[in-house]
């Protein structure tokens, strides 16, 4: 066991975390963050990767729609490398109403968001594959985001200004004196040991987790864990983001983000943010709703489905979660609850991150009776600079043309090289195949990790020297990640992927018999079926 | 947007990599599978330039004949290609030198009034030199020689013989118009002996050398004409064969999916158009074909080209040639000449041509016989620059069969 002191630990390593922590380390704090998996492992890395310009809370939430578009143009200024400038559209399609146009351009206007109306014909000059039925189209600010590397780029630039970044490290515990929390038991999942961390101040920064973290010092925090499915297209069927202009629902935005489109997103209330599966008439419903947009969309190759959680929190019992403000909450335990030492900041979106972070250090900074001005809106995310300028899709391809790097390619799908995942490896400290994936995009193409995983694996095993036993669950642990997001799109093209990456590792390689644990410690445990539960949602 | 969403049926098997003769030998080629559906994810029309190894492609569509999934890989790259040069990528030099080698049929009316000055100054070792400093025309590389009469200059005086089968047109392509008219001359008495009247109307280069240097604007306008001078013909179902297989594959199908040709139009000629092999063997599987061959004695290697299996239509050649009585041919199963059209001629490229050829040039010396057969003509003149080993289309075979005069390198052999 190891004990550790701090001036503020942070709990939860996803976009919010990640961005306090920075905020904390630039404004001089003493400050851990412990992550139970690694960064993003949570809804930050299972998010369509919209950047919002705010136009889809413009008419229903027009408080989150002002945070959205402020927030837009700062991490164009600090991250334009984490960002692709697609644009976006707002479009009236035959099933929606007419007249929501008008409402949607007055609520842009009212919220500051700049918007334009352009001929349908121009539309399709920008995107033929739209459907030439819709008769209006507004063109906002939106962008696809990054959150992977946006994420790992807070980090890193906490850690430059002194954060101690800790992965895998589970909460198991919130230790107390009295009416006051001290500090959090961690248990180490790599070194298989507790840490005790000791902190003048903890902020739960868990997302759909912090419920449970609040429990566990007795405080009566309820997120609703709003469950969202997402299906991705095997290539960009668009190159702008793409709205119904309506109300919002189900299945009603595609964002093109690297080299996959995606459809989003259903809201289902789920009791556990761990346990919850994709049910069949989700992906259907995203791929009808799609269709309204892109026709022909539903014949095409889809890649994989996933689900990530809202972290939706109301004071009062929730209902339907799409009725719950988007807006973020702050929660100061000490006059909320009479338990101090702790704050909660929870609900909001990723484009918000930011300003969540600033609000919560600005209320830290009160705590400590101290006054440090915020920079993290001034100062951009390492990289920013050297990069000049946003992403955009090619930007990989061309770079491994331009360095003639095709014959070192680990990843083929994604173009991940042997550096980019030797870097991974050493330099990002990659503890999981699945670690790997979300800074080098390894596996996330259409192979979904058939012939990449062998060798990550092999890299892995010859950087680090694991015990045989260990690298073989490290394969198992990964095909296994890759196989969920799998098992409910499993038809056409994509199956025929899946019975060659079968034949590749369970009859060549015998994945199943080598030897060593089925899986590991470290292994995700996203989409496990919720156990003793009817299957929720509509069938 | 048919080509590109083929890209979605690629499986990752590599079958097409390990399959493709250019990325065989030359790492600067990393091969069908990266370039075409792998690249075609990141490629977006108004996003700068990421392009340079496609180049390498040399498109002989051995990558699409393998495939299992049906990824229109060859297509795939030749877009790409097409999208370098609308963006710049290529100097003015490898413009100028690669639009040289593509307007076939602009040469041809350049060279051909002075054809002995243009031949003495094409196969002068100095010019070719400077030919290889200047534009990047590798010096070696097999340029044909421009014949002293044009092929419709004799058909123009050429009498027809009797014709009760009907009508065919006779799609000629530029090479027999100003380099090989015997192929022509074959071709018109092959169909005469079986009955047919030959047409041959107006017609264009078929477009398909612009289209495999990327420069698609050139080629729709030559596609476009040809389909103008032919559809009348395609309408009243009068068949349109070729000799060349190339030509006749962008009728059938290249230029329609490279330009996205689907109309009216383009279809009904693409849907009448045939390599004269495979029209011929049609007429043979209804007992229509005149078997009455001659005898010939003769060894010798048959290479189906690249562009002639991408007609999916099997051996037609082959078949036809082992009716001729004491014919022994030995099928070449070699992958590819090397040449690809223009591809062998440019001087980056040159010894990656004749790397990939070299299987094939063993088989045509081993085999020993004094000639090669091939139906395409940048194909032959591979080979014989390869190999040593003359080269003739199988329906200069055909027409000796027939009993008619052999010409070219026929005349020489004792048959």
């Amino acid at each position: 066991m190891r004990t550790i002191q701090t001036e503020v630990l942070v709990i939860g390593g996803g976009a919010t975390g990640a961005g306090i922590i920075r905020d904390l380390a630039m404004r001089g704090f003493d400050a851990i963050l412990v992550e139970k998996r690694d960064l993003t492992h949570g809804t930050t890395g299972r998010y369509h990767g919209l950047l919002h310009s705010g136009g889809r809370y413009a008419v229903k939430d027009p408080k989150a729609a002002v945070e959205c578009i402020e927030e837009n143009r700062i991490l164009r200024r600090i991250m334009p490398h984490c960002l692709e400038d697609t644009g976006g559209f707002f479009v009236v399609t035959p099933w929606d109403d007419p007249d929501f146009g008008d409402t949607f351009m007055e609520g842009c206007r009212n919220a500051g968001i700049p918007v334009e109306e352009i001929s349908v014909a121009q539309m399709l000059r920008e995107e033929p594959l739209l459907n030439p039925k819709i008769s209006r189209c507004f063109r906002v600010p939106d962008a696809a985001a990054d959150s992977f590397l946006a994420t790992r780029l807070n980090a890193e630039s906490a850690r430059a200004y002194g954060a101690r970044i800790w992965t895998y490290h589970e909460v198991r515990d919130l230790m107390m004196d009295g009416q006051r929390v001290i500090g959090a038991v961690c248990y180490d999942l790599v070194h298989d040991e507790e840490v005790r961390i000791y902190a003048d101040m903890v902020v739960n920064a868990a997302g759909a987790w912090a419920g449970k973290i609040a429990a566990m010092a007795g405080l009566d925090v309820t997120i609703t864990p709003g469950k969202g499915v997402m299906v991705a297209i095997n290539h960009r069927v668009l190159n702008t983001v793409v709205n119904r202009c309506k109300m919002p629902s189900d299945g009603d935005i595609i964002v093109p983000i690297h080299t996959v489109a995606v459809i989003g997103t259903t809201d289902v209330k789920v009791s556990d943010p761990e346990h919850f599966a994709i049910e069949p008439w989700e992906v259907e419903l995203m791929l009808d709703e799609g269709e309204k947009l892109v026709p022909g969309v539903k014949e095409m190759r889809i890649l994989r489905a996933w689900a990530g959680v809202r972290p939706l929190y109301q004071e009062t019992k929730a209902v339907d979660t799409r009725d719950i403000t988007r807006a973020y909450t702050l929660l100061d335990h000490e006059t909320r609850d009479g338990v101090s030492g702790i704050i909660t900041m929870t609900g909001g979106k990723w484009t918000t991150y930011r300003q969540m972070a600033q609000v919560t250090v600005d209320r830290v900074c009160e705590k400590f009776g101290v006054q440090r001005e915020c920079r993290t809106h001034l100062e951009p995310l390492p990289g920013a600079e050297q990069h000049g300028g946003y992403h955009w899709l090619g930007a990989r391809f061309a770079d491994v043309e331009r360095r003639q790097a095709y014959g070192d390619l680990i990843c083929e799908c994604e173009l991940a090289t042997r550096e980019d995942v030797e870097r991974a490896i050493l330099e990002g400290d990659a503890k999981a195949i699945d670690d790997i994936r979300r800074m080098v995009r390894l596996g996330m193409g259409p192979c979904q990790g058939g012939f990449c995983t062998f060798r990550a694996v092999g890299l892995l095993h010859r950087l680090r020297q694991p015990d045989v036993e260990e690298a073989n669950a490290a394969l198992r642990d990964f095909l296994q990640e890759r196989w969920k997001g799998l098992l409910p799109i499993l038809w056409g093209q994509q199956l025929r992927q899946e019975r060659l990456d079968e034949f590749i590792y369970l009859s060549v390689l015998n994945v199943d018999h080598l030897p060593g644990p089925k899986a590991t410690r470290l292994a995700p445990v996203m989409y496990d079926p919720p156990t003793g539960e009817a299957p929720q949602g509509r069938v | 947007m048919f080509v590109e969403q083929t890209l979605d049926n690629c499986i990752k098997c590599n079958i097409c990599v390990t399959e493709c003769p250019v990325a065989a030998v030359t790492d600067k080629f990393p091969g069908p599978k990266y370039e075409g559906p792998q690249a075609a994810r990141f490629r977006q029309p108004n996003q700068p330039l990421t392009d340079w190894s496609v180049d390498y492609c040399s498109g002989c569509r051995v990558c699409n004949m393998v495939c299992p999934t049906g990824v229109r890989i060859a297509e795939i790259n030749a877009r790409a290609r097409a999208e370098m040069v609308r963006k710049g990528a290529f100097g003015w030099r490898t413009r100028l030198r690669n639009n040289l080698l593509a307007r076939s049929e602009l040469l041809g009316k350049v060279g051909h009034p002075i054809a002995p000055l243009a031949n003495a100054l094409l196969q002068n070792p100095l010019g070719r030199l400077a030919a290889e400093m200047t534009l990047g025309i590798a010096r070696h590389a097999p340029l044909p020689t421009f014949s002293r009469e044009r092929f419709t200059a004799w058909y123009r005086a050429h009498q027809p013989a009797n014709a009760p089968k009907g009508k065919v047109v006779y799609f000629h392509g530029c090479s027999t118009e100003y380099y090989e008219p015997r192929v022509g001359r074959a071709a018109v008495r092959v169909l005469e002996a079986n009955g047919f009247d030959v047409i041959i109307p107006p017609q264009h280069c078929c477009g398909l050398p612009l289209l495999s240097n990327g420069e698609f604007d050139a080629a729709r306008n030559y596609h476009r004409r040809n389909v103008n001078s032919l559809v009348e013909y395609a309408r009243q179902g009068i068949p349109i064969v070729g000799t060349s297989t190339s030509c006749t594959l962008t009728l059938k199908e290249e230029a329609p999916e490279l330009l996205d040709a689907f109309d009216e139009e383009s279809r009904l000629v693409a849907e009448r158009t045939f390599d004269l092999s495979e029209f011929l063997l049609n007429l043979h599987t209804r007992g229509e074909l005149n078997t009455e061959f001659r005898s010939i004695d003769l060894r010798a290697v048959y290479h189906p080209p690249c562009q002639y299996r991408a007609h999916r239509v099997g051996r037609p050649s082959l078949e036809l040639l082992r009716l001729i009585p004491g014919l022994d041919i030995v099928e070449s199963h070699a992958a590819c000449c090397g040449i690809a059209g223009t591809y062998g001629f440019k001087a980056e490229k040159y010894e990656i041509a004749m790397q990939v050829g070299q299987p094939l040039f063993d088989l045509v010396r081993a085999t020993g016989g004094p000639i090669a057969i091939c139906d395409s003509e940048t194909c032959r003149w591979q080979i014989t620059h390869g190999s040593g080993v003359p080269s003739v289309h199988p329906m200069e075979l055909l027409a000796l069969a027939y009993g008619y005069e052999p010409e070219g390198v026929l005349q020489q052999q004792t048959l």
